[in-house]
């Protein structure tokens, strides 16, 4: 008789399998690598936020010790390269496509933002190369630099592209615009509210990183590059750029240093080195440093908007209408015009039942650094629009923020937005009651008085959000310019001693992919989880697949335990013939399958081996080997939503805030593994903590200099700034998965902000406090506030 | 071109390197040990820390000269393959201490050294004493809990 099997289980926190080589150095990341005859690469960058480029002077550099190669952006474009691609077609309210501002991999005539790629220097040394890119001499004729979208859009403002009206890529609207105004005109109370959601920096601590390999003689490219997509960059690398065969073009991205959407786009500099290494003899290697990655990791956020709430004389929202400038930067970056459209506009309704919904979205290009995802991207900017316009409603209208929130609730799932969604699962009043108890909100008035007791000042702020995760169904987003697929694909192999290796297209920048698809599988079959690998990263053993971004590991964990159960189906029948039963009477359960029929059992590592022996079974019939393969297109989004309580203590004489308390309550459906998913939630709130109080890319508008460009200027979260969170899930399993999983990785970012600033603009008694709400603005408050 | 000679995690190391070579790139790069990392130019992210001559040092600060006769520790020197994690390793894992372990090195090597001055440092002195290592994963929670099991753990074997 067989004993059941020791597997984990799915919904455990079980301890981490990828720990140890991070914890012993032994961590794979590309600077790690040296290949042999390694060359290195470094980039000459613009030191002007726009200017013509009107010389080049290669020859000093050339003739520098090591330099084997510099390229400029000519010879890209004589050699045919294209430009780089936006990956999602928008199309403007008077039916126009949106405008592309040519992205070039090195500017060739003109840049448009501080740290643009001007030429690349291939040299032995990284020290050489860099030397040489120094003495590229590069002159320049300086344009007026626009920074901000108020100066961009201003009249006779300078044009950055010169084909591009008004500097506007599109002008584009979501929603009933007729229904909204209706709503607007006989509205009891209309609130209003202009804010500004600050621009970021992502920071990854890894810095980006690749290393390019052209293989001559077989045609074959490797790239080993920091990315959260490697198979889908062999695509556009191969597709896109030409720059090999998609079979001849091998994509790795090893362990990568974290990414918050940072290393999910294409950029310039690595499609440019990979370009170069093909004319170079050895592998050529680029590491950015930190001043490059504060000046060309595309940035996040950035948002200008105009904020309308329509009210009814009981405090239920009738309308909300958004204006937005969205700050795109220099170029569209890979999804620069997705972020402020499809991601932000339709999450505007919120936890809320509100009947009539109108956006319009203009996309901007500045002299700024692109914008594209970083953690939450879109969905961020469309919480802190609602969150920071209800709670100023409430505050106006004299009704409690919980309370108001109450009120609008959306009770009746699936509920469909009037901006594109269909909320598939949720119960918001459960999570507002958990975040409440858990932050003791009725208890905040004797807090309150006993900081006032210390010369305090003290907040509470509530805020409830809502956002779109589990990225598919595929057919639905090629209807809103979606140009690729976003299943998720899982190839599960079982060897003959019944160890088990899970292929994954998803891949892991500091998730834990490798423990919780692990989970799914040593839960389906009763192996021990150490009999488990999961293999990612690497195009020449996964094929298929579409990467981690926009909290969808859900996805790629459905494809695997979907290709589980077919190798559960596979093996019941298997059994069936060892067993000498109908397939119909076998049951699989805890790593043995078993049957009423007989006494004899059989043991998943049984089968495997038998699967593989290929006796017992008749093999016309059953095929040898025991692996399966599943595509997993999700049929419908997921939507975790959550609400956030927090206190803040203000020092009125120093400005200072301090973050006293956070409770997070989230509804993430199924978790997959409450320690890791806290680990999300941790990292994500102390993102939102950052911007709404510290973090600003902040460009000099006189220069298009960035101000903010390095650890000592950027107000990056550190850990005496950020308190111990507490946490509570309060899951409604998702319908739109086989395991009821909704997403985690953003969500902290997500819903924080409004959060913190709800609880300091209660604080200082103010309508409202634009973010990050550093020290000096928070000073020049409260001597407004003590001088009346 | 310089020569120096010094003891990294136990091993003596006679290297030839150019004067301005940092000690993060005579480890990563001459002695092929890459658990510390570069993440910043300005030694403020903390991923390069290792010990010199048992004290916390972030190796993109110093030059490698400068380590000429010094005994170096990286967090590949805490424990041998196949031996048991340090205490302080075995703290992060137990935490969840660590996500894409990029700064988790210098994370490990500052936490022993807060661990040797502290003895059983309490969560507040362990924040303050982070001022110079940043994680943009973890939010510091549970890096804050490994580091004071892991001083405590410590503190228990000596």
């Amino acid at each position: 008789m067989n004993v059941a099997a020791t597997g984990v289980k799915f919904g455990q926190s079980v301890k981490r399998q990828e720990d140890g080589r991070f914890l012993r150095g032994k961590g794979k990341y590309v600077d790690d690598m040296i290949l042999p005859g390694q060359l290195y690469a470094a980039f000459v960058r613009s030191p002007m936020a726009h200017a013509r480029i009107t010389g080049l002077d290669l020859d000093s550099a050339a003739a520098m010790p090591g330099v084997r190669r510099i390229l400029t952006g000519q010879e890209l474009v004589d050699a045919g390269l294209p430009a780089l691609p936006c990956g999602w077609a928008i199309t403007s309210r008077d039916g126009e496509p949106m405008k592309v501002g040519v992205r070039n991999a090195l500017a060739v005539d003109r840049v448009r933002y501080v740290g643009e790629p001007v030429a690349l220097v291939i040299a032995e040394t990284q020290t050489q190369a860099r030397d040489a890119a120094e003495a590229v001499m590069v002159d320049y004729e300086d344009m007026p630099p626009l920074v901000d979208v108020l100066d961009a859009t201003a009249d006779g403002a300078t044009l950055i592209h010169d084909e591009i009206a008004g500097n506007c890529a599109f002008d584009w609207e979501l929603g009933d615009e007729a229904a909204t105004d209706a709503a607007f005109a006989d509205a009891a109370h209309r609130i209003s509210l202009t804010l500004r959601n600050n621009r970021l920096v992502p920071n990854a601590i890894e810095p980006r990183a690749i290393n390019a390999q052209w293989d001559q003689a077989n045609e074959e490219l490797t790239v080993y590059m920091t990315h959260q997509n490697p198979i889908g960059m062999r695509m556009f690398y191969a597709a896109a750029f030409g720059l090999a065969a998609e079979h001849k073009l091998r994509m790795v991205s090893p362990d990568v240093g974290g990414g918050f959407g940072s290393k999910a786009h294409n950029y310039p500099e690595e499609v440019a080195v990979t370009f170069a290494s093909k004319l170079v003899d050895g592998p050529v290697k680029w590491t950015a440093d930190r001043s490059e990655a504060f000046l060309t990791d595309a940035h996040g956020r950035d948002h200008l908007t105009d904020v309308e709430l329509a009210i009814d004389a009981n405090g239920r929202f009738l309308a909300l209408r958004a204006d937005t400038q969205a700050n795109i930067g220099a170029y569209l970056s890979s999804s620069g015009s997705l972020v402020p459209t499809y991601m932000y506009a339709t999450m505007l309704s919120g936890q809320y039942a509100i009947p009539a919904i109108h956006a319009r979205v203009r996309a901007i290009y500045s002299n700024t650094c692109p914008v594209d995802a970083y953690r939450g991207a879109g969905r961020p900017e469309a919480a802190y629009v609602i969150e920071r316009i209800v709670d100023l409603a409430a505050r106006e209208l004299g009704i409690d923020p919980a309370e108001i929130r109450r009120r609008n609730f959306i009770r009746e799932f699936p509920y469909q937005t009037p901006v594109v969604y269909e909320y598939d699962s949720g119960d918001y009043e459960k999570s507002l009651d958990a975040a409440l108890e858990l932050a003791d909100y009725s208890g905040f008035a004797a807090r309150k008085a006993t900081s006032e007791a210390r010369g305090k000042l003290r907040g509470i702020g509530v805020a409830a959000y809502v956002e779109a995760c589990g990225i598919g169904p595929s057919g639905k987003l090629a209807k809103l310019g979606g140009g690729a697929g976003m299943w998720e694909s899982a190839e599960v192999r079982v060897h003959p001693v019944g160890t088990v290796e899970v292929l994954t297209g998803a891949h892991s920048h500091g998730q834990g992919h490798a423990t919780t698809f692990s989970q799914v599988v040593s839960d389906r079959f009763g192996v021990p989880i150490e009999n488990i690998s999961v293999i990612q990263g690497d195009t020449a053993r996964i094929q298929a697949g579409t990467g981690t971004y926009g909290s969808r590991a859900s996805v790629g964990m459905s494809a695997t335990l979907r290709a589980c159960n077919q190798i559960i189906d596979k093996g019941k029948k298997i059994a069936a013939h060892l067993m000498e039963v109908d397939y119909d009477a076998v049951e699989f359960e805890d790593g043995i399958f078993s049957s009423k029929d007989s006494n004899v059992t059989i043991a998943f590592a049984e089968m495997a081996f038998a699967a593989h022996a290929a006796s017992g079974f008749p093999t016309d019939e059953i095929e040898p080997g025991l692996v399966a393969t599943s595509f997993f297109d999700p049929p419908e989004f997921t939507y975790p939503a959550g609400v956030y309580v927090c206190e803040v203590e203000i020092d009125p004489d120093t400005g200072t805030v301090e973050v006293a308390s956070f409770c997070a309550a989230d509804d993430f459906g199924n978790v997959a593994n409450p320690m890791i998913v806290e680990g999300q939630v941790h990292g994500g709130v102390t993102q939102g903590i950052g911007q709404a109080l510290w973090e600003n890319a902040l460009y000099d508008p006189d220069t298009g200099q960035l101000m903010s460009a390095s650890f000592m200027d950027y107000g990056m979260p550190r850990a005496g700034g950020v308190p111990d969170y507490k946490l509570v899930f309060s899951g409604v399993p998702s319908p739109s998965n086989p395991l009821g999983m909704k997403g985690c990785g953003e969500a902290g970012a997500i819903g924080s902000p409004p959060a913190i600033i709800n609880a300091v603009c209660n604080a200082l008694g103010v309508r409202h406090v634009d973010m990050p709400a550093t020290p000096e603005k928070i000073w020049r408050l409260c001597q407004e506030r003590e001088q009346g | 071109m310089t020569k120096i000679s010094l003891e990294v995690n136990g091993k003596v190391r006679a290297l030839d390197l150019p004067d301005n070579t940092l000690l993060i790139h005579a480890l990563r790069d001459h002695l092929r040990l890459t658990g510390a990392h570069m993440g910043c130019d300005t030694s403020q992210c903390g991923a390069c820390t290792v010990h010199v001559d048992g004290k916390a040092v972030k190796s993109c600060a110093m030059l490698a000269v400068q380590a000429d006769r010094c005994s170096v520790t990286t967090v590949e020197g805490l424990a041998d393959e196949g031996d048991p994690l340090h205490p302080m390793q075995q703290a992060f894992h137990d935490n969840h201490g660590l996500q894409c372990g990029f700064c988790t090195p210098g994370m490990v090597m500052v936490g022993i050294d807060i661990a040797r001055r502290h003895g059983k440092p309490d969560p507040a002195t362990v924040r303050e004493e982070l001022e110079g290592n940043l994680c943009r994963c973890t939010g510091y929670q549970n890096i804050v809990a490994s580091i004071v099991e892991g001083a405590g753990k410590m503190e228990a074997q000596s």
